[in-house]
């Protein structure tokens, strides 16, 4: 077991740093191929005034005359032990997981998106649980009831509520339960150490919009799964023994179809921890998506970096937490040893 | 028609069920009007081939047609209690606790995410929720323990998949156990198992039934599997029960034709290779001068013969509705030979056919075909520490020589490396060790591109002829590609031949165009047969070629292999886990086990004289059909564990 968790941390390792590698590739050696040249480049990332001192500063203080693998040696150290940064005569301490400042606002990048973390995190768990509950519920329902009214208004819903994207679906929302109707009140996020209540309060439509779309691919899933294991052989023998059917269905057929569920709830939950880029700009929640978008409209380099790498990071500790749980869901993977 | 029962009231009464299914084309009749009785302590054999009506019969026992379309009349009764008017509340107390089911295959019968433990107590305390988990506990190892798995208070928290095929049939039967139920109901408790394994679990059967005084009702396709197990069998065609009566008598003195056929068409392991082909040949003669007939069953006889719908796709799942009946056809009327000929049984009496037919003497001396030396093979197992793999021999020292003509016959049980031989004589396989010639050319390690031209001289046939043929190219390109492969431009040249062997395997030359779905399991063999004869190989090598089929499609299959030898000198590798089959091909016998030959020689010797305790133990452990042997095996067998 040991062995197996080893083996699955260094291969999460391995992916963040190949994951921080083609991130690097993307913003410092494809536009070198694309023929830019290195005044080209820093104009880009000089920020306010491309004055050409301001031009040379940047140079200087991204290194960019450097040889690319020095670049990437710099870079990948600012990551891991900090950085010291020239701005001027000033040299600026960056410590250590050091994306960088930002070009528009010079602040450290890192503290910038941690203060932005409850925001998203509010938003996703908020969000996952109610998605995951209620799409499996959804799911259960519909395949013990096949073909029912239920089922089929549920599956179309679900069919609606898997194409609709969230601009739409955030956007209508606002206008009519919120302004119109005022069943909700306006999205904001207070924090939950200040106010519980308000916290849930100004969350609760981001989260029931976010959690509309995946609740409806869950429960798709789940349809689909738990009427593939009602068909099994075991389900039978659970039946032959004289079982109710409520324990058929909630403790021998539920539990292998959650099996994939709990897979694909570890990556959807990492990327919406990674920003939910749409969702929070629809509700102007002020979370790391949101900042993203403000990043790439400003080609803000340093933070789009940051908040790329965090994402990945995001992902790959949820995978890594989905693979680990997995022996405990399914005794068929179970290593010995 | 039942035997007088002493002991009260029966505890298994159905009369005149009926079971129908709804379908598009109208209403399929799965049961008409089948009646028995079991008593107390009884034992019910229920036979028939697949679509027969006998799987639906055992659901119908548990009242496991609730929530299905099926329409049932008639009355079931078990334990006293009407099965088709209980509510649902009655039914879920009787099940399980009254009449407990085992069921086909153990591999899916067990839930995988749960312990044997677990489920073997939760069948337990749904019935009796005032025993405490402890005590629950304790009755789960007793029962784990009664059924023969060892160490059971530590296994008990094992998962379903750390155990083996057989051990978990045991499993199965042990949690049938737990609320001693007055019937256990087997539906093909065995069908998936190796024979030693089988033979273990219906004596495992039989004893508790024995010991219990529990009523056996064991449904199954083999008359030989239930022949030393119960006292009455029901014999099933069409929904139908054809035949009713003492084992010994419907076994000895068969009244109905079907039963004939039926007990004609079991492979018997004491019928030497010898004894069936002069009974094929005679079989074939009589044919030929009847109707002046090409071969083996001609097109329409065999397509009629094997439309019946005992060998329709459908299998015998749980809620597949069997295919009609069609007004007419009867599986076994076209076989009229069998019936009349008492060659089958060894004995004087076949002494001239025989005699007559020295079983075509194959070439022993001079070069051989194929010449396999210290054949091994290794896989590279994964796991352990870092991934690292250890080895795993598959094969090993395996040596023979196949003279042209000739059949090998390779018998083993699941794992014996029987199908990794015949991968590696095919060279799908690159044998780690030793060397494999075919005529004389050391193929041993050719590469891909030198072997393709030998590809034209060995075939292979699958043991799967529902996933050997692809399901979407039709039965005429399927048979035709592998002319197009090895050059074959002419589009007509290609068709005529394939329209040629279908006809030649017993199909119909027009069904070029159909696809694999309209063919049941004995035509779709035939089907691959072609397949494999379409370049005219010297060398074909059959995988377990009628383990998926019923007995009386296997016999048929069996025969056709039988006559294209003679018609075209073919060689054969014939691999398979039942020996009476692999007896009447074969002219020499390798048995197989962990991967080595444990035993080779001349097919009568092996069978009459084995020399290795194996062969032996593999022997006794084959199925028979006469109830007194059956008994005696099984004591040969309990008195050798017992000793052991």
């Amino acid at each position: 077991m040991l062995t197996y968790i080893l083996r699955r941390l260094g291969a999460g390792l391995l992916l963040l740093a190949v994951v921080t590698m083609v991130t690097f590739a993307i913003f410092y050696v494809v536009p070198r191929w694309a023929g830019r040249t290195t005044e080209q480049l820093a104009t880009m990332y000089v920020g306010r005034a491309p004055t050409p001192e301001a031009i040379q500063a940047t140079i200087d203080r991204l290194g960019l005359d450097q040889p690319i693998a020095l670049q990437f040696y710099e870079f990948v150290r600012g990551i891991l032990f900090g950085a010291e940064y020239q701005f001027g005569r000033d040299t600026v301490q960056c410590s250590a997981p050091c994306f960088g400042f930002s070009f528009q606002t010079y602040q450290e990048v890192f503290p910038e998106i941690v203060a932005r973390l409850p925001v998203t995190v509010s938003l996703a768990i908020g969000a996952g649980i109610i998605w995951l509950v209620g799409g499996i519920a959804v799911g259960v329902v519909s395949a013990v009831w096949k073909g029912s009214i239920f089922d089929r208004v549920a599956m179309a819903v679900a069919l609606a509520g898997v194409s609709l994207p969230i601009f739409f679906t955030g956007l209508l929302s606002l206008a009519f339960l919120v302004h119109s109707w005022g069943l909700f009140a306006t999205p904001i996020y207070v924090p939950f150490t200040e106010n519980p209540l308000g916290w849930a309060e100004g969350m609760v439509l981001p989260w029931l919009t976010l959690a509309f779309l995946h609740a409806a691919m869950y429960a798709r899933q789940t349809r689909a799964g738990m009427l593939e294991t009602l068909s099994e052989d075991y389900i039978r023998t659970a039946r032959a023994k004289g079982l109710s059917e409520r324990r058929v269905v909630l403790k021998h057929a539920l539990r292998p179809t959650l099996t994939p569920i709990v897979t694909i709830f570890g990556l959807d939950l990492g990327l919406v921890l990674g920003g939910a880029v749409l969702t929070e700009q629809v509700f102007s929640l002020n979370g790391i998506g949101r900042y993203a978008v403000q990043a790439i409209t400003q080609s803000d380099l340093p933070v789009i970096l940051g908040v790329t790498l965090f994402g990945a990071f995001f992902i790959v500790v949820s995978n890594l937490i989905v693979d680990l749980l997995y022996p405990l869901i399914d005794p068929r993977v179970r290593v010995h040893g | 028609m039942t035997q007088p029962d002493s002991a009260g009231a029966p505890v298994v009464r159905v009369d005149d069920l009926r079971v129908r299914f709804p379908t598009l084309d109208g209403q399929v009749r799965a049961v008409e009007g089948l009646s028995f009785e079991v008593p107390v302590g009884g034992g019910l054999g229920i036979v028939g081939e697949s679509g027969s009506g006998k799987s639906v019969t055992s659901l119908a026992l548990m009242g496991l047609h609730r929530g299905t379309r099926a329409d049932i009349s008639g009355s079931i009764e078990v334990a006293g209690r009407d099965v088709n008017a209980a509510s649902n509340k009655q039914l879920r107390a009787m099940r399980g606790n009254d009449i407990a089911m085992v069921f086909q295959d153990p591999m899916q019968s067990l839930h995988p995410l749960f312990t044997v433990g677990n489920q073997l107590v939760e069948a337990l305390r749904v019935h009796r929720s005032d025993v405490s988990r402890a005590d629950a506990h304790a009755k789960a190892v007793e029962s784990l323990e009664r059924v023969g798995i060892p160490e059971p208070a530590k296994r008990i928290n094992s998962y379903p998949h750390e155990f083996s095929g057989g051990m978990r049939q045991r499993v199965v039967i042990a949690m049938g156990l737990m609320c001693d139920p007055k019937v256990l109901l087997a539906d093909e408790p065995t069908t998936a198992l190796d024979v030693t394994v089988q033979a273990q679990v219906l004596d495992l059967l039989d004893g508790l039934r024995r010991e219990l005084g529990m009523a056996l009702i064991l449904v199954s396709h083999d008359l030989a599997v239930v022949a030393g197990s119960v006292d009455e069998v029901v014999v099933m065609r069409h929904g139908e029960a054809v035949e009713h009566g003492d084992v010994r008598r419907v076994l000895a003195e068969p009244q109905h034709s079907y039963t004939r056929a039926l007990l004609d068409a079991v492979p018997r392991v004491e019928v030497s290779r010898a004894q069936r082909r002069a009974q094929d040949r005679a079989d074939r003669a009589d044919r030929a001068g009847e109707g002046g007939g090409t071969a083996p069953g001609t097109a329409d006889e065999t397509a009629a013969d094997e439309t019946a719908p005992g060998e329709t796709p459908a299998g015998n799942g749980a809620h597949a509705a069997p295919a009609p009946p069609p007004a007419g056809a009867t599986a076994f009327g076209q076989k009229p030979p069998a019936d009349e000929e008492p060659a089958q049984e060894p004995g004087p009496g076949t002494g001239s056919a025989t005699v007559s037919e020295p079983s075509a003497p194959p070439e022993t001396q001079g070069e051989p075909l194929l010449r396999v030396r210290d054949a091994a093979q290794r896989f590279k197992v994964r796991g352990g520490l870092w991934g690292r793999s250890s080895d795993f021999w598959a094969v090993r020292d395996v040596s023979f020589d196949l003279h042209p003509g000739q059949t090998l016959g390779v018998v083993g049980e699941s794992g014996s490396g029987k199908s990794t031989l015949s991968r590696m004589v095919m060279r799908l396989l690159e044998p780690t060790e030793g060397t494999v010639e075919f005529e004389g050319r050391d193929i041993t390690h050719l590469p891909e591109r030198a072997l393709r031209p030998l590809r034209r001289d060995i075939q292979m046939v699958f043991q799967n002829p529902y996933s050997s043929l692809n399901p979407r190219v039709t039965v005429g390109d399927a048979i035709g590609t592998a002319l197009k492969v090895q050059g074959e431009r002419d589009r007509t040249t290609i068709r005529t031949r394939v329209r040629e062997l279908l006809d030649r395997v017993g199909l119909q030359p027009d069904h070029y165009n159909r696809f694999p779905h309209a063919f049941s399991g004995g035509q779709r063999q035939r089907i691959a047969i072609a397949r494999a004869l379409i370049l005219k190989p010297k060398l074909i090598i059959c995988d377990e070629p009628v383990s998926a089929l019923d007995v009386s499609t296997q016999d048929q299959v069996l025969r056709l292999l039988s006559e294209l030898q003679d018609d075209f000198g073919l060689t054969y590798i014939f691999v398979a886990h039942d020996l009476a089959v692999v007896r009447q091909v074969s002219d020499r016998v390798a048995v197989m086990r962990k991967g080595e030959i444990v035993e080779m020689g001349d097919s009568d010797t092996v069978y009459e004289n084995p020399r290795s305790e194996y062969t032996r133990q593999l022997l006794t452990a084959a199925p028979v059909l006469d109830p007194d042997e059956a008994r005696r095996l099984r004591a040969e067998r309990v008195a050798g564990s017992a000793t052991a």
